[in-house]
């Protein structure tokens, strides 16, 4: 599960090699660790907009040094753009031009982060133009970033603000170590829902969290942030996993609960636990996932119908439970483990894309519901990800997975599809919600 | 002092000293019980023990927390085990401040622990405690022989050279032949089925009575793992995630085929088979039990009290009564001072140690005879309704890890009275009784929360 190569190019004689032979030389991320500075240096912010000098405020107060302007020798820890007031594509070239002229001095690990507002349908057709042309334009400049930085985007609704919590909140996330795996993506915050935490080091402070499949891999990684974050755990996975899960459980200081997430009563007594244990539930994460793989033609029906059991039905029918139920005062976070393989799909994959694209749609369409109870309801894309899982791809097919495709040039760790979830489950993300966010290094294999 | 009937009538004042309270119990975890030289051939009792514990501490949130008390034991241990328990506890995830007992008394000692700690609760000494035992007879311990012993301690005793020599001069090879524990009774030299068998003939209790019993026990613990009903009792362990003497697919012809293995000596009375008795086993269990106030506190459930119990042994010795016949004597004891009948239970637990000795029992207390002259009773205690026995298999399928056997049944019952409670609206009660070796036995009382 060890990532060899990674270790050889940073290291020693090894690395000056490499680097001789222009081999890709794959950087160590900048991963978040409580207490560390949220970027590694100076923020430039570019921008004329009226959000921006709000924005430049908010940036004030959590003490980062803020630059408006960049100097020829300054080393920047992130380059944040906003771009919420353009109308004509013509508008694009100065801030862009701009964030350009500023990228060599981009430290490691840095980070680019645009603000704009989504293309709709509704808008002229020049300042749709402008603002979907801003998408493209970001997600190159991420595959030419360099040296593990990363380039993001937030998307605020016409409604939102820059200093809406969520906006704030997804502006911090971009910024620091938590999103390190995540590379050219974009999150809409679609309301001024939300609350930001006393605390940004324990965000979830209090909270009371379902992880399922949390046994092992991801699910393991999701509890431990989680716990890591403030949240007591219920770990779920299948009985036949209580081995593991007893470790992950005593681990995260929480209880463990040996559940088939697929039988008729799961949503019930997950509830039941978290109710009579508890007394809330404030976060559910649908992380229990399962591939049989094949192709289509030799494909046989309890390989489809398992994986979409698990994967698709099971989540539907708790979510359902979840939003009757009269335990709580209101719905719970929900994040669902989606795949980049839902979205690009993948040779073999026929059943688990249609699972995981499925929970794409499943989110989106559960929103409305959420949000109406108090709750959202967002999925996570993970891209290639160093579990057992994936561990046991052929050889090849996983160096070109972790190596040739994603702008990062390596696979993502449990933990950084754990710290996204950590985000998208938060108070202060309430006014992100019918969502897909890509975990994925900017590529598009995964599993 | 023995514990009222009325318990409700009970203070439930914490303090020491201010009177009775109710002990519950609020659940269990054991590891899947494996059959010896099998799945857990390598782990010791300290790493059973040490397993259960932990999927108990998961279970219930328990971690870093300090128990009022920990009791536990085991049946074959070895001398560096002194502190089994402790020692388990110290490798858990619970406070390494929780205090500690070991306890042995046979295939008793698993539910000795739970009634102990229960006592104490009771008395507002302890406000939670976890009881459990552990055995394994893959990892038993092997003693070297008295004389191999003998010339050890005086070798280490001696000062000259010529002292060292005498000692060693006294060696002989039948000493380097080392003792493997046995299950045979040290004042009959009888093994525990040769005593059964014969308690068996006597009670002329059929192979094919014996054979259906054994049937059951598998039927009735293979629908308990389909249904879900081991999901909150049962952590896996060493890649085992159901008992592995669990056998779904047995049958009456199958046991049927067997040879008999114990009483071989009585001709055609021979009825006992490795089908109709539990094989040697590993594993263990361990029970969570508290106050209510306890429970309460931390918002964990209450699946029943704790109501009596009581110990009885027999004289085996000079063949007065069977071997593993105690707990015949032990139920009406505890049912009088209960004033309790057969008919006041729903369930009846009877650890199947031998099919046989389960069905000497129903026998003797159907018995006129034996009830008037043995119970001293002037009418049969009367038949136990066979579809409220062992519902949810006992220890011919689930096999029988002396120390741990208590546990498993207290757990299982526990939660079985309180499914039946919630859905019904009673509160239930169960009869537990546990033979052991040495003629002593113990059984108690589980009332539904």
């Amino acid at each position: 599960m060890t990532d060899s190569y990674l270790t050889l190019v940073n290291s020693g004689l090894s690395k000056n090699i490499a680097k001789k032979l222009g081999l890709p030389r794959p950087a160590i991320l900048r991963r978040y660790h409580p207490g560390q500075p949220l970027v590694p240096g100076p923020v430039l912010l570019i921008g004329s907009s009226a959000g921006t000098e709000a924005l430049a405020t908010e940036l004030l107060a959590w003490g980062l040094d803020v630059r408006r302007h960049a100097g020829p020798k300054d080393k920047l820890g992130a380059i944040i753009a906003v771009l919420d007031e353009v109308s004509d594509p013509e508008d694009l070239a100065e801030p862009m031009l701009a964030v350009g002229s500023s990228l060599r001095s981009l430290l490691p690990g840095g980070r680019v982060v645009t603000i704009s507002r989504p293309a709709s349908t509704a808008d002229a057709p020049a300042r749709a133009a402008a603002r979907q042309g801003i998408e493209g334009a970001l997600r190159s400049l991420a595959h030419e970033l360099r040296g593990g930085a990363t380039g993001n985007g937030i998307l605020l609704d016409d409604a939102v603000d820059a200093q809406a919590p969520s906006a704030l909140a997804a502006l911090r996330f971009f910024l620091s170590g938590r999103s390190a795996y995540v590379d050219g993506q974009f999150v809409l915050v679609g309301s001024p829902q939300g609350e930001l935490p006393a605390d940004f080091d324990r965000p979830l402070a209090g909270q009371v969290a379902v992880v399922t499949g949390a046994a092992r891999g991801i699910g393991a990684a999701i509890a431990k942030v989680l716990h890591r974050d403030g949240a007591r755990v219920i770990c779920v996975d299948v009985p036949a996993a209580g081995e593991q899960l007893v470790k992950v459980s005593n681990e995260t200081g929480g209880t463990a609960l040996q559940l088939d997430i697929t039988g008729e009563t799961a949503g019930q007594k997950i509830l039941d636990h978290a109710h009579s244990r508890y007394g809330r539930l404030d976060i559910v994460v649908h992380n229990a996932g399962i591939t049989r793989d094949k192709l289509l033609a030799n494909m046989d029906e309890a390989k489809w119908n398992s994986v979409i059991s698990v994967n698709l039905a099971s989540q539907l029918r708790i979510n359902e439970v979840l939003l009757a139920s009269e335990l709580f005062p209101q719905v719970p976070q929900v994040v669902s483990l989606a795949s980049t393989s839902g979205i690009a799909g993948n040779r073999g994959q026929t059943n688990y894309a249609a699972s995981k694209a499925g929970v794409i749609g499943m989110v989106a369409a559960s929103a409305a519901a959420f949000a109406e109870r108090g709750g959202t309801i967002n999925a996570v894309a993970p891209g290639f990800i160093e579990t057992e899982m994936t561990a046991k791809i052929p050889m090849a097919t996983r160096e070109i997975a972790r190596r040739m495709l994603p702008s990062l040039q390596q696979g993502g760790l449990p933990l950084d599809v754990a710290e996204t979830i950590s985000f998208l489950v938060s108070d202060a993300a309430g006014g992100i919600n019918g969502q897909t966010l890509r975990v994925c290094g900017q590529s598009l294999v995964g599993a | 002092m023995a514990a009222s009937p009325d318990v409700s009538a009970a203070s439930t004042d914490s303090a020491a000293g201010a009177g009775i309270r109710k002990a519950v119990v609020i659940g269990g975890n054991r590891i899947p019980f494996a059959r010896a030289n099998g799945a857990y051939t390598n782990a010791s009792n300290q790493d059973m023990l040490t397993a259960a514990l932990d999927g108990l501490v998961a279970r219930f949130g328990l971690q870093d927390e300090r128990i009022g008390e920990v009791a536990a034991g085991a049946v074959l241990k070895h001398s560096r085990d002194f502190n089994l328990t402790r020692e388990a506890v110290l490798g858990s995830a619970l406070s390494p401040e929780t205090p500690v007992y070991d306890l042995q008394q046979a295939c008793a000692t698993g539910l000795e622990t739970v009634m102990g700690l229960a006592n104490k609760i009771k008395l507002g000494q302890i406000e939670s405690g976890i009881a459990g035992g552990v055995d394994s007879a893959s990892d038993a311990p092997i003693a070297v022989s008295e004389g191999l012993r003998a010339v050890l301690l005086e070798l280490n005793r001696a000062k000259t050279l010529q002292q060292k020599l005498t000692a060693v001069a006294k060696l002989r090879p039948k000493d380097l032949a080392p003792n493997a524990p046995g299950t045979a009774e040290p004042r009959t030299g009888l093994s525990m089925g040769e005593h059964q068998a014969l308690t068996t003939a006597a009670w002329n209790i059929s192979r094919e009575a014996q054979d259906e019993l054994a049937l059951a026990s598998h039927k009735n613990l293979a629908a308990a793992y389909d249904r879900g009903f081991f999901d909150d009792l049962v952590t896996p362990y060493h890649g085992l995630t159901r008992d592995a003497n669990l056998r779904a697919d047995t049958s009456l012809e199958k046991l049927g085929k067997l040879g008999p293995v114990f009483g071989k000596s009585l001709g055609d009375k021979a009825t006992m088979t490795a089908g109709n008795s539990t094989p040697l086993t590993d594993g263990a269990s361990t029970v969570l039990i508290g106050s209510e106030d306890y429970a309460r506190a931390h918002d964990l459930p209450m699946l029943a009290d704790i109501v009596d119990s009581e110990a009885a042994a027999v004289d085996f010795v000079h063949g007065k009564e069977g071997l593993l016949m105690a707990p015949a004597y032990a139920v009406p004891r505890l049912l009088a001072r209960n004033n309790l009948t057969f008919d006041d239970f729903d369930y009846f637990e009877i650890h199947e140690a031998f099919a046989g000795t389960v069905l000497c029992h129903l026998a003797a207390w159907e018995s006129e005879e034996f009830c008037r002259n043995k119970l001293g009773l002037d009418k049969p205690l009367g038949a136990i309704d066979r579809s409220k026995l062992n519902v949810n298999g006992s220890s011919l399928a689930a096999g029988h890890p002396f120390a741990a056997t208590g546990g498993r049944i207290v757990a299982a019952l526990a939660k079985l009275l309180h499914e039946k409670a919630a859905a019904e609206g009673n509160r239930g009660r169960g009869l537990i009784s546990v033979c052991a070796a040495g003629g002593q036995g113990v059984v108690a009382i589980l009332e539904a929360r």
